[in-house]
């Protein structure tokens, strides 16, 4: 891995972030940032709060306290369409493909956002397989299949910032390196990638930076070299 | 096919949206769709010579307008239970028009379609936040609000007495404005317009947002879209084409009654939408002439109790084929060419 890009500007910058289920608090107090061309992944177990996180980013959780920043605007009082539309891609851990829709009609189904913007033809040349299924149901592709159509979905439609949730969960080994292979070409061209990751070995192995989130809040924040040195620990704590 | 992705946000509204997919994603290119197409053609242009004209005429009316229905019933997951505002307004708006301006009949039914569009409007800004049960009880709200309005606005509406004598009038044309088969044939083109109107809306990239927007609202909203905008926008189209199937009927009777600002009227094409098969848009020209000619049927011949015949009928439709009849007719087709297409 390259060194880390810290010293670029915040893309996303959130201070003091707390967020509620009714009564029950989901974060407490969450800082983080990530700089523009980083990769960075939040690490902790089922019920840490990393699906809110990315959701309060995403402003599809508005049970919020705190400020989230996104290329110096303050997203408190921005809608979640709005929010797309300044280049935040979410990728939801069910995939979020749409069964009535094909394939291809998923794909073309976001508005494009900025000159980033994979072309269709790169994002077929890139996943053949959603070329060969286009006319497809949206959902009568495997799991792994849909979810290189979920990120390819948000790919072409120019997001700066991809919040993967879990991209790899329950795949197969081989998608695993391919959605691997994906972050790191989204890397290379400039892309941001903000992702939940349970497989610490695959979370090594993308990443720039690591925050592990416990019970809400912010932990500890590790860069990768720091991260892979206390794999061991690190196993322990998420108790997997 | 997975079930969990669609059930989320449909959840609230008893849809068999699991079902309705099928026609958004049939293969298109092929020579059956074309061969229906002109056969639905064929049927258009020749009712009149089976059926009596007038009848024809408000199975075309009804048609359209329960394909405006199911636009936003199939296509955007909302119930919309005060349908007849739309109808009811613009039906009241074309009379007085053309009574009072004694304009073509087709720049009265435009100018009917417009007002139906403009109350739909805030009606479609305040209803649209609700979604299920709660839409279809704001949007009975606004119609009642309509229809006290034409029922106590004497002078203009004429109030139980409805609006009498509204004018076929058509470029002094004789025939069209005297003889119902011939009308038939100049409002034909307008009917035929709006359904090629609300086939393109579903089939456009703005119909697809519609579906994502059914399927999973917030989804959709993450992905960059104003759910609520959409909804209004869709809402307003869907009433402009009530609102030309309202003013065509108007003028067809020559005559606007109470009836067409009554929940009943609502209540007639909603059954007419379902029984036809929500999601199809076609399914509503199939309900429509199945409940038209029953009632048509039963009222000649002298029976009473139509409610009981098209309450029964419902009943066995959503039991036994929730679907539709359309709707159950095309799934048959489509998996039988799914499987003989299918790599």
């Amino acid at each position: 891995m390259p060194d880390a890009v810290s010293t670029g500007p915040a893309l996303l910058e959130i201070r003091g972030l707390d967020a509620w289920y009714g009564e029950a608090q989901a974060l407490r107090g969450v800082d983080l940032e990530v700089h523009a061309g980083e990769v960075v992944t939040l690490v902790g177990r089922n019920g840490a709060g990393k699906t809110t996180l990315l959701r309060s980013v995403m402003g599809l959780h508005r049970q919020v306290s705190g400020s989230i920043v996104f290329d110096g605007t303050d997203l408190a009082k921005v809608p979640a369409h709005r929010r797309a539309r300044m280049g935040l891609g979410w990728v939801q851990d069910d995939r979020g493909i749409y069964a009535s829709l094909t394939v291809e009609e998923n794909l073309l189904l976001p508005p494009v956002v900025s000159d980033s913007a994979w072309s269709t033809e790169k994002v077929y040349d890139a996943f053949p397989v959603l070329a060969d299924r286009r006319r497809a149901p949206g959902t009568t592709l495997s799991g792994g299949e849909q979810q290189m159509l979920a990120i390819a979905r948000v790919l072409r439609s120019g997001a700066r910032m991809l919040l993967l949730d879990e991209p790899t969960e329950g795949l197969a080994p081989v998608i695993v390196s391919r959605i691997r292979d994906i972050i790191h070409e989204v890397r290379s061209t400039g892309g941001t990638v903000l992702l939940i990751e349970q497989n610490v070995k695959f979370a090594a192995t993308v990443a720039d930076r690591h925050y592990l989130l416990a019970q809400g809040a912010v932990v500890e924040s590790l860069d990768n070299a720091d991260f892979q040195a206390r794999q061991g620990e690190l196993l322990e704590h998420l108790g997997i | 096919m997975s079930n969990d992705v669609t059930s989320g946000a449909t959840a609230h509204l008893d849809l068999p949206t699991d079902d309705v997919h099928v026609s958004a994603t049939t293969p298109r290119r092929s020579g059956l769709r074309w061969l229906l197409l002109a056969a639905g053609l064929v049927v258009a242009l020749a009712l009149p010579w089976f059926i009596y004209p007038p009848i024809a005429m408000d199975i075309a009316c009804w048609a359209l307008f329960a394909i405006s229905l199911d636009i936003l019933l199939g296509y955007c997951g909302l119930l919309s239970f005060g349908h007849a505002a739309f109808w009811g307004g613009s039906a009241y708006c074309t009379g007085l028009v053309a009574v009072h301006y004694g304009v073509p009949f087709p720049v009265a039914v435009l100018a009917g379609m417009l007002f139906a569009m403009l109350i739909a409007v805030p009606i479609g800004y305040l209803s649209v936040r609700a979604t299920g049960i709660y839409f279809a009880m704001v949007t009975l709200a606004f119609a009642q609000m309509i229809y006290f309005i034409a029922n106590q606005w004497r002078d203009v509406t004429g109030g139980e007495n409805g609006l009498q004598a509204v004018p076929k009038s058509f470029f002094g044309i004789e025939l069209v404005e005297t003889e119902s088969f011939y009308f038939y044939y100049a409002a034909l083109p307008m009917i035929l317009l709006g359904m090629w109107a609300a086939w393109r809306i579903v089939h456009s990239p703005f119909g697809r947002v519609l579906v994502a927007i059914r399927d999973n609202a917030p989804r959709a909203r993450a992905l960059g879209y104003d759910v609520e905008t959409y909804k209004v926008v869709a809402f307003v189209l869907s009433a402009g084409l009530a609102g030309l199937a309202g003013g065509l009927f108007a003028i067809s009777h020559g005559f606007v009654s109470l009836q067409e600002v009554n929940w009943t009227t609502s209540g007639k094409v909603v059954l007419m939408a379902v029984l036809g098969g929500i999601g199809t848009l076609w399914g509503g020209v199939v309900g429509a002439g199945f409940i038209v000619v029953l009632e048509d049927y039963m009222a000649s011949s002298g029976f009473e109790g139509i409610g009981i015949v098209t309450g029964s009928v419902f009943v066995v439709v959503v039991l036994l084929f929730r679907r539709g009849i359309w709707g159950t007719l095309a799934h048959h087709l489509g998996r039988r060419r799914q499987a003989g297409t299918r790599d």
